[in-house]
């Protein structure tokens, strides 16, 4: 594919999985992901939520930006870059990590796969090279973006690894959450993960992009199949809401492409305490970081809500009295749940679980709009969490 | 390794001059300091050495005129053994075949231009009351940019204040130029081209600036905010060269107990629960000690010494983008006589010669640097320290030491190990189209490029002030925003180099200011 030329005159690259989603795309519901183009909702959002959690979906993420880490200080490095202690991250173990500028502010979020002794692939939303070619200054390590060489489908659902087993892929029975396994089917090459974005069994697959559409009829081959669902991003956007996950760009700004410094958020005002070790050797950020708990802690915490009543609670302003003290991120009725969810920033005294603030929701009826004052309480997240995602 | 040293409060890499001020400076405050250098002589790159058996220079230093007269009374550097075998150099630009304009001389002067002669003493009076505003904060901690901190908002009111102190209309004028080029100063103050080819020239003088370079003209009243027995702008030549001067900061250094080590180069600094704890040398021996100064350029210093596994993504982009390749080489004449042309110039012994292709032929001359070739008769600025100090060369005999603008560091085509004669041929040739004869007398020469420099004074971009001196490297902004007074992210690691603020010279200035940085340190923070 030349793909520089195609991204000119299209604008947006398609995936390699472009020719099966298109003519299923009813909508033609396109969205932006880092130069590719990505479906929002291919039909009905309901379908493809009931899915997520009932059956089987298939989400395209060939768009996710990959680097893959090479080098005799591939090990070093990452435990520079992030925050979390990765000298433990075992070979066939995937870690979700985070890493920070030197103010201890969150770049971005993703997950590691470690391949081999010296074989790292670090799959992120955004674009990060330059951040990661500076970290590596003086580190003997290579840093190649991969994205272009890899496409990839989440399979995700309390069916999924059914699926997987139907199109022959045996290794997916045994794999424990947070693994990888690296097969051969069929002449392809594939990284089998258990990971996922929905807080439900499921899997991740990543493969050659020469090798998507046989590995897509393949899938849809399967007995499975009626219960197999192409799903789009807004449908997804709800099972991670349930799960509890944040979204850089929507939950919080990368600290990299925040205009307004006020706007960039540590660890600990994003709740990802567990995966800063100030144990482990110098990171970036980390005396930073010390100086923040010095100084009495984060400013900001972020915290899942228990709304009142049944109205979203899209952007909504959080106040105390007549005091504002944060502001909602992400929110949906949660129909699995059968709960109003939001996941929120507020002032830090505020994030405390069982804390109650109100919460001021704007609906718009027509062309009537209704302002409702309600409760929201913090609560635990993930707010969806079943057993069978573990097991 | 070797067991640890007995425990120092401050070890301090490196014995260039800033090192042993602050040396100087720790040691009279009561705080136990060794200095540590890696030749086997102090000095840093004005380092005394013999570049031909008898003749003496002081590397890179050939004119001290920026020395802080505070530093010398201070540390009572008279006392040392400093002494001038000049104290106000006398400027001729010259024209070839031995003619020369005397730029101090008015009569002369008058004979090429009346309006320069009229208006240069005036411009340099308006230079010298500028300089006057700035020269005082060359010698405190520059300010950063916190506006919580109350002495940080004191320090840039008091340097506000004494910009407005010169008058609305000096503010305005200095205001105005501060940010200009030297050409469009020159142009506007000027009409003889050698003049304004030879203010231009100082203007420029170790940076990679053309005329015609923005801030320029800051550069230019950086120069003359030195000053020499309180005379703002004169040039000196020490008796024994610079290098006395730097035996004369060791001895004062020494005098108040510092420990000063040659042949003791510095392999890396000590790092224990993210805190600076001593330095340990290439044979292995360890020193420990409650703060590391580094003299060091700021690459080396926090990038070889220090090590990037112990700093910040972004601040280690920073300190890389720091700009440092030099522009300035040093070419050394060993001359068994001076010819006919150099003994019938004027006051020779009280003296310097520049050499320049006049205003547009400076701006010329800059392309070398620019495209990295070997530059075609670039401009000079030459003294004969020997005619005021004959002890610097076997009798009668004389060194010839020339700053040669706009060498590049490296060469886009090629290397220097193959040019490198071609060039010295090019300069000495070029020497004697101006002072005929002087070409028969040479008996020994040494050319250092920048990046011999680098090499031979573990100079770090063989730059003269470790780093160029531009609006966006000084001040709050020298070397790394936010990290300007001396102190380094890592706790106990300090710079005190001309990386640092105000910058390059011989002033003494980033020592002094680093020295009180620690000893104010020292004072807060409970011993270990």
């Amino acid at each position: 594919m030349s793909a520089l030329k195609g991204h000119i005159a299209q604008n947006l690259l398609p995936t390699p999985f472009y020719e099966r989603v298109l003519p299923l795309n009813l909508n033609h519901s396109w969205e932006r992901w880092e130069g590719y183009l990505s479906v929002g909702c291919f039909d009905n959002i309901e379908r493809e939520y009931t899915a997520i959690r009932n059956a089987v979906s298939v989400y395209d993420i060939s768009p996710m930006t990959q680097y893959r880490i090479g080098g005799a200080d591939a090990t070093r490095f990452l435990d520079r870059l992030m925050t979390r202690d990765m000298t433990k991250v075992a070979i066939g173990q995937v870690a979700y990590a985070i890493w920070c500028d030197d103010d201890g502010k969150v770049v971005e979020d993703g997950t590691v796969f470690r391949l081999g002794e010296r074989d790292y692939l670090i799959n992120v939303q955004e674009q990060n090279l330059s951040w990661f070619q500076d970290t590596a200054f003086q580190y003997d390590v290579s840093i190649a973006d991969v994205t272009e060489e890899l496409c990839g489908l989440s399979i995700q659902g309390p069916l999924s690894r059914q699926g997987l087993e139907q199109i022959g892929l045996k290794d997916v029975t045994a794999l424990k959450f947070f693994r990888l396994v690296q097969v051969e089917l069929d002449g392809m090459k594939i990284i089998l993960t258990r990971t996922g974005f929905t807080g439900d069994l499921g899997f991740e697959v990543y493969l050659r992009p020469e090798h998507a559409l046989a590995f897509w009829d393949r899938l849809m081959a399967t007995k499975l199949s009626p219960r197999i669902v192409p799903t789009g991003s807004h449908a997804l956007n709800l099972a991670r809401i349930e799960a509890g996950f944040l979204q850089v760009n929507t939950d919080f700004i990368g600290s990299e492409r925040c205009q307004r410094h006020s706007q960039r958020r540590s660890p600990f005002e994003l709740g990802f305490e567990r995966l800063v070790n100030f144990k482990k050797p110098y990171f970036v950020g980390k005396r930073a970081l010390l100086r923040e708990q010095a100084a009495g802690g984060p400013r900001w915490r972020t915290v899942g809500l228990d709304v009142t009543g049944n109205k979203p609670a899209d952007g909504s302003l959080l106040y105390d009295g007549n005091r504002e003290i944060g502001r909602v991120t992400s929110a949906m009725w949660s129909p699995t749940c059968k709960r109003n969810l939001a996941i929120a920033t507020v002032e830090a005294e505020y994030g405390a679980l069982g804390r109650t603030m109100q919460v001021d929701i704007w609906v718009t009826k027509e062309l009537r709009i209704e302002k409702r004052l309600v409760s929201g309480r913090v609560v635990e997240r993930p707010f969806y969490n079943p057993p069978h995602r573990l097991t | 390794m070797s067991a640890a040293s007995s425990n120092y409060d401050v070890a301090i890499i490196g014995g260039g001059h800033n090192g042993l001020v602050a040396a100087a400076c720790l040691a009279r405050a009561g705080i136990k300091t060794i200095l540590l250098e890696a030749a086997d002589a102090v000095g840093g790159a004005a380092r005394g050495y013999e570049f031909h058996p008898g003749f003496k220079v002081s590397g890179c230093a050939q004119i001290l005129n920026l020395l802080r007269p505070e530093i010398v009374d201070a540390l009572r550097l008279g006392d040392h053994g400093l002494r001038y075998a000049a104290s106000d150099l006398a400027t001729l630009s010259l024209l070839g075949d031995g003619q020369y304009l005397a730029l101090d001389d008015k009569a002369a002067l008058a004979q090429v231009s009346a309006a320069d002669a009229e208006n240069l003493p005036d411009f340099r009076r308006r230079m010298i009351r500028y300089a006057n505003a700035l020269a005082p904060s060359l010698l405190r901690q520059a300010p950063r940019m916190d506006f919580a901190n109350r002495a940080n908002v004191w320090e840039l009111a008091r340097f506000g204040l004494r910009i407005r102190m010169l008058g609305r209309r000096d503010m305005r004028e200095l205001l105005r130029i501060i940010g200009m080029n030297a050409y469009d100063l020159v142009t506007d103050e000027f009409e003889n081209e050698t003049l304004k080819a030879s203010i231009a020239l100082d203007a420029v003088m170790g940076n990679f600036m053309g005329p015609r370079s923005p801030n320029s003209v800051y550069t230019y009243l950086y120069r003359m905010a030195g000053s020499t027995n309180g005379n703002r702008g004169a040039l000196a030549l020490p008796a024994g060269g610079v290098a006395a001067v730097m035996q004369a900061l060791a001895a004062a250094a020494r005098s108040a107990g510092a420990e000063i080590r040659t042949g003791s180069p510095v392999a890396r600094v000590l790092v224990k629960d993210e805190r600076a704890t001593g330095v340990v040398l290439d044979d292995g021996t360890e020193i420990a000690s409650r703060i590391v100064l580094s003299n060091a350029d700021p690459k080396t210093s926090l990038l070889n010494l220090l090590g990037p596994e112990h700093l910040d993504t972004e601040f280690v982009r920073r300190t890389r983008h720091f700009r440092d390749r030099g522009t300035t080489a040093k070419l050394h004449l060993a001359l068994d006589a001076l010819p006919d042309s150099l003994r019938n110039l004027p006051k020779q012994g009280q003296a310097r010669f520049l050499l320049t292709p006049g205003l547009l032929g400076l701006e010329r001359a800059f392309d070398a640097c620019k495209y990295r070739t070997v530059p075609d008769a670039p401009p000079m600025e030459i003294v004969i320290p020997t005619l005021s100090d004959p002890s610097l060369a076997p009798e009668g005999k004389h060194v010839l030491s020339a700053n040669v603008q706009y060498v590049p560091y490296a060469l886009a085509e090629g290397n220097w190990d193959g040019a490198r004669a071609k060039l010295r041929e090019g300069l000495i040739a070029s020497i004697d189209t101006q002072l005929p004869g002087i070409k028969d007398r040479i008996v020994g020469a040494e050319l250092l490029t920048p990046a011999d420099i680098e090499a031979k004074f573990r100079l770090g971009g063989g730059h003269w002030h470790q780093g160029e001196i531009s609006l966006d490297q000084i001040w709050t902004l020298r070397p790394v925003p936010g990290f300007v007074q001396y102190r380094m992210p890592v706790a106990g690691f300090y710079l005190c180099g001309a990386g640092t603020h105000p910058g390059g010279g011989i002033t003494g200035a980033p020592g002094w200011n680093a020295a009180q940085a620690v000893i104010a340190d020292l004072k807060t923070e409970p011993t270990r």
